[in-house]
Formats: C-alpha cells, sequence, structure tokens
C-alpha cells in the first residue's frame, strides 16, 4: 500500500535556510544541505526547496546548495521559486532536483507547464498554486500570495492539469502561519477535481492535524510544512508513528 | 568501476552521486571501451518507451549492453532501464526491449483498482517473492520510491519482488546476472543506497 509522504519544506534565501530552525545535533542551523541531511536521516519522505532569493548571486548560490544537497541526500527533492521558463527546470533538474514546481512562473506564461511537461514529462512537473477565499470564491494569489489574480482556483488548477502538471502542491493563504489545521474544505474540492498526486500546504499546527487530513481526505497524498518541523514542534518520526498509530500507512 | 549509460535519457547526477555516497567509483559514459573494462552496468531512463529504445539503438549501447550482458557482467536497469530489459513494450503502441528478460512491458491501469492514480507516485512496500543477493541486506517489507505509469507484466519466474498497488506490481526481476528494478534506489534513502551496495559488491 502506498505511503502518506509527509514533506518538510525549506525557504532558501542568500544560501540560508528563511525561517529559523532549532535543533539539537545541527551544527549550523541554516545551512539548508545540513537541514535536508538531517531530515532525510530523520523520516522525511521528501524535501521541497524554494529559492526566494531576488539577486542572481542568491540564485547561482542556490543551485551550488542545490547540488550539494544531491550529492548527500537520496530522497526526492522538489525545486520551487524562480521557475519562469524551462531553462530554469533545466538549471535545476541538472542540479539534482526530481520536481520542479511552478507557481507565478505558469500564472505569467501558461504555456510553460505545457512546454516543460513535455520535454521531462508530466511527474516532473509540480503546479504550487497559493489559494485564498474572497467574497465566498477561492482565488489564486500570485507573488507569494500577495497579488489576487482574479482567477477561480479549481479551474486554474484544473487547466493546469490539462497542460500536463503531474502533481499539486495547494497551499491555503487562510489557514498558513494560523496551526488551526489544514484547510479541508479547499483540499476537498481539489482532491474531487483532479486526479494527479495532491500535497495538502498550510496550518498544520500539531500531529493530529495530519491525522484529521489524511483520515477526512483520502485523496490527499501528503502533507507539507515548514516552521512545525524547523523548530522541532512536531518531529517526524512522532509523526509517522501516530499515523501508523491511526492505521495510515506511512513509511517508518 | 561502475559505469552508469548515458544514451541521452534523463538526469544522471543523483544516481552518480549515490555510488559515490557508498564509496564507489561510477562514471557516466556512452564509450563501449568503458562499458567493457567496468565491473558492472547500470542502465537508467525516464520519459517515454519508444523514445529511450531509439536512442540506446542510435546511439550503439543497446548492442553494447547486450554483448556485455553476454559475457555475464551484472546489469542493473532502473525504472525505464528495468523496463528496456523485457521483450517489448505496449506503452502507445508496441516496441521491442532489450529482450534480456522474459516479459513485456504494460500499462498499469489495466490491472489496479479503479480511482487509484496514475503514476503510481510515492514509498511503497517491497514484498520478496523469492532470494536474491540484491535484497540481502534489506528487509522484506521495506519501502522505496517509486514513479511509473507501467509495469512488466508475463515475466513470470522472473519477478524478484512485488509491490501492492490496487495489483501486485513487478518491483525488481532478475534473469542471471540481468537485474531490473522498477523504483529509484538513488531516490529510496538508506534502503535504495542498500540495493546498490548490494549489486556493487554481492551480485
Amino acid at each position: 500500500m502506498i505511503t502518506k509522504r509527509i514533506i518538510p519544506c525549506l525557504d532558501v534565501r542568500d544560501g540560508r535556510v528563511v525561517k529559523g530552525v532549532n535543533f539539537e545535533g545541527l551544527g549550523d542551523v541554516a545551512s539548508p544541505v545540513e537541514l535536508a541531511e538531517y531530515y532525510s536521516a530523520n523520516g522525511a519522505d521528501e524535501l521541497v526547496f524554494y529559492d526566494i532569493t531576488a539577486s542572481a548571486e542568491g540564485r547561482a548560490l542556490f543551485t551550488d546548495i542545490l547540488c550539494e544537497t544531491a550529492r548527500r541526500v537520496f530522497i526526492p527533492l522538489t525545486v520551487g521559486g524562480g521557475i519562469n521558463t524551462v531553462a530554469d527546470f533545466d538549471r535545476v533538474l541538472k542540479c539534482g532536483a526530481d520536481k520542479v514546481s511552478v507557481n507565478s512562473g505558469a500564472i505569467r506564461n501558461p504555456a510553460l507547464i505545457g512546454e516543460a511537461a513535455k520535454l521531462y514529462g508530466d511527474q516532473c512537473v509540480v503546479l504550487s498554486v497559493d489559494v485564498k477565499r474572497v467574497d465566498g470564491a477561492f482565488r489564486v494569489f500570485a507573488k507569494g500570495g500577495r497579488e489576487d489574480t482574479g482567477m477561480e482556483a479549481i479551474e486554474w488548477i484544473r487547466r493546469c492539469v490539462g497542460d500536463g502538471a503531474g502533481e499539486l502542491v495547494v497551499n491555503s493563504i487562510d489557514t498558513d502561519g494560523v496551526k488551526g489545521g489544514f484547510d479541508l474544505e479547499l483540499l476537498e474540492k481539489v482532491c474531487a477535481a483532479v486526479s494527479v498526486p495532491v500535497i495538502a500546504s498550510g496550518g498544520a499546527g500539531c500531529i493530529e492535524d495530519f491525522i484529521t487530513l489524511f483520515r477526512t481526505l483520502p485523496g490527499v497524498d501528503a502533507g507539507l510544512a515548514a516552521s512545525i518541523f524547523h523548530f522541532g514542534e512536531v518531529r517526524i518520526r512522532d509523526l509517522k508513528a501516530a499515523m501508523a498509530a491511526n492505521g495510515i500507512p506511512a513509511r517508518l | 568501476m561502475v559505469a552508469i549509460i548515458d544514451y541521452g535519457v534523463g538526469n544522471l547526477f543523483s544516481l552518480k552521486s549515490s555510488f559515490a555516497a557508498i564509496g564507489q567509483e561510477a562514471v557516466v559514459t556512452a564509450d563501449r571501451d568503458a562499458l567493457r573494462s567496468a565491473e558492472k552496468l547500470v542502465l537508467p531512463g525516464v520519459g517515454a518507451f519508444r523514445d529511450a529504445a531509439e536512442k540506446l539503438r542510435a546511439s550503439g549501447m543497446g548492442d553494447a549492453v547486450l554483448a556485455e550482458a553476454a559475457r555475464g557482467k551484472p546489469l542493473l536497469g532502473i525504472c525505464l532501464g528495468m523496463q528496456l530489459l523485457f521483450d517489448r513494450s505496449y506503452e502507445y503502441g508496441e516496441y521491442e526491449g532489450l529482450g534480456l528478460i522474459h516479459g513485456s512491458v504494460r500499462p498499469i491501469a489495466d490491472v489496479i483498482a479503479r480511482g487509484l492514480k496514475i503514476p503510481h507516485i510515492g514509498w511503497n512496500a517491497l514484498s520478496f517473492r523469492r532470494q536474491s543477493p540484491l535484497f540481502g541486506r534489506i528487509h522484506d517489507g521495506d519501502c522505496v520510491y517509486f514513479v511509473h505509469s507501467y509495469y512488466a507484466a508475463d515475466c513470470g519466474e522472473a519477478v524478484l519482488a512485488t509491490t501492492e498497488y490496487g495489483a501486485e506490481l513487478t518491483a525488481a526481476a532478475a534473469k542471471g546476472s540481468v537485474y531490473g528494478c522498477q523504483f529509484h534506489p538513488e531516490k529510496s534513502g538508506d534502503v535504495g543506497l542498500n540495493i546498490l551496495r548490494a549489486f556493487c559488491e554481492d551480485v
């Protein structure tokens, strides 16, 4: 039976992990490579790296870090942030990324997903979408959640999957950072609309939130979180054990 | 030394790194002499069968692999590289493979329960079907990382391990010194590295 995946997300700026990290046994807590190794050794099923650098130097540094991570970590690696062209796909795939996540780049250029899927296969193209409720509708936000595109989220997701997005990261802006649980209403609508794997993001505050997610929505394949893992509020080993104890398939 | 066969399909950075991580020298190569002098061969692959089979033939690497396999040199096919080891594939048509292991590659949609997602992506458990030195350093039930929409069917005795995804799908197969893994050992954490270690040292 396929297991439900637990995915820590690392935001990287100028070569450092942005959200604070608080772990014993890590020499350099802001080193993305060390943190990736730590997570890999402690039960993470996959890693997501988001490059939130604005400068060209920062971008070069990011690709160096990616290469170093892929030399030392042997679980799947998804990379996002600043992916606007097929050349960006090429740049990160050559550094050892397995999947590439597009967000604002696909909003600016809707042909990007189709082009990338043709070149690298659907399984390589991940659509990351930031969703927020506006006047009772789910809307797609761009630029890290700052800009309302006016697009209806489920329609956008359907279209991108039709173009070749092989997986979805669905991030709810409404629940993100609140630590009150995942956005089950949004995720249920997404699961009903598409048949590709769905990664839930935004809102996890404790182990129980993941249990509720997987129990309520069997169509969700993975749960993603950042700070609760970085700060040790939820340890992945404990989370996996709790999943198994609740009958949710987990890789222990 | 391990030769990772480069025939223009996919990205071999992680695969090469995984051998470095277990202290094995590996080269990515499209050179016949390098294949001849290597102790072990790895046939990688991602993408579509037809495309990969054509590139394998056009690059001359297909014949080189057959020649080395005929001499009994251990060969490990990974993912699409595993599927290429079989007689034929029915991915968007019917295409010839290398024929090193008897069987055919068919859509998982033909056998899995309705409603399951395709591709089969993620970590799933191995069920051993027979003993193999390839799995001498891991355990029955260990999870490995899969990404595929097709699987090796009708391969009978060759099956080494299966995985359950609405049906028992072939996860690994072997005939003589020719081995194939449908999953990605280079993305399967310590379990995967132990499979590669066994391929290097015990096969």
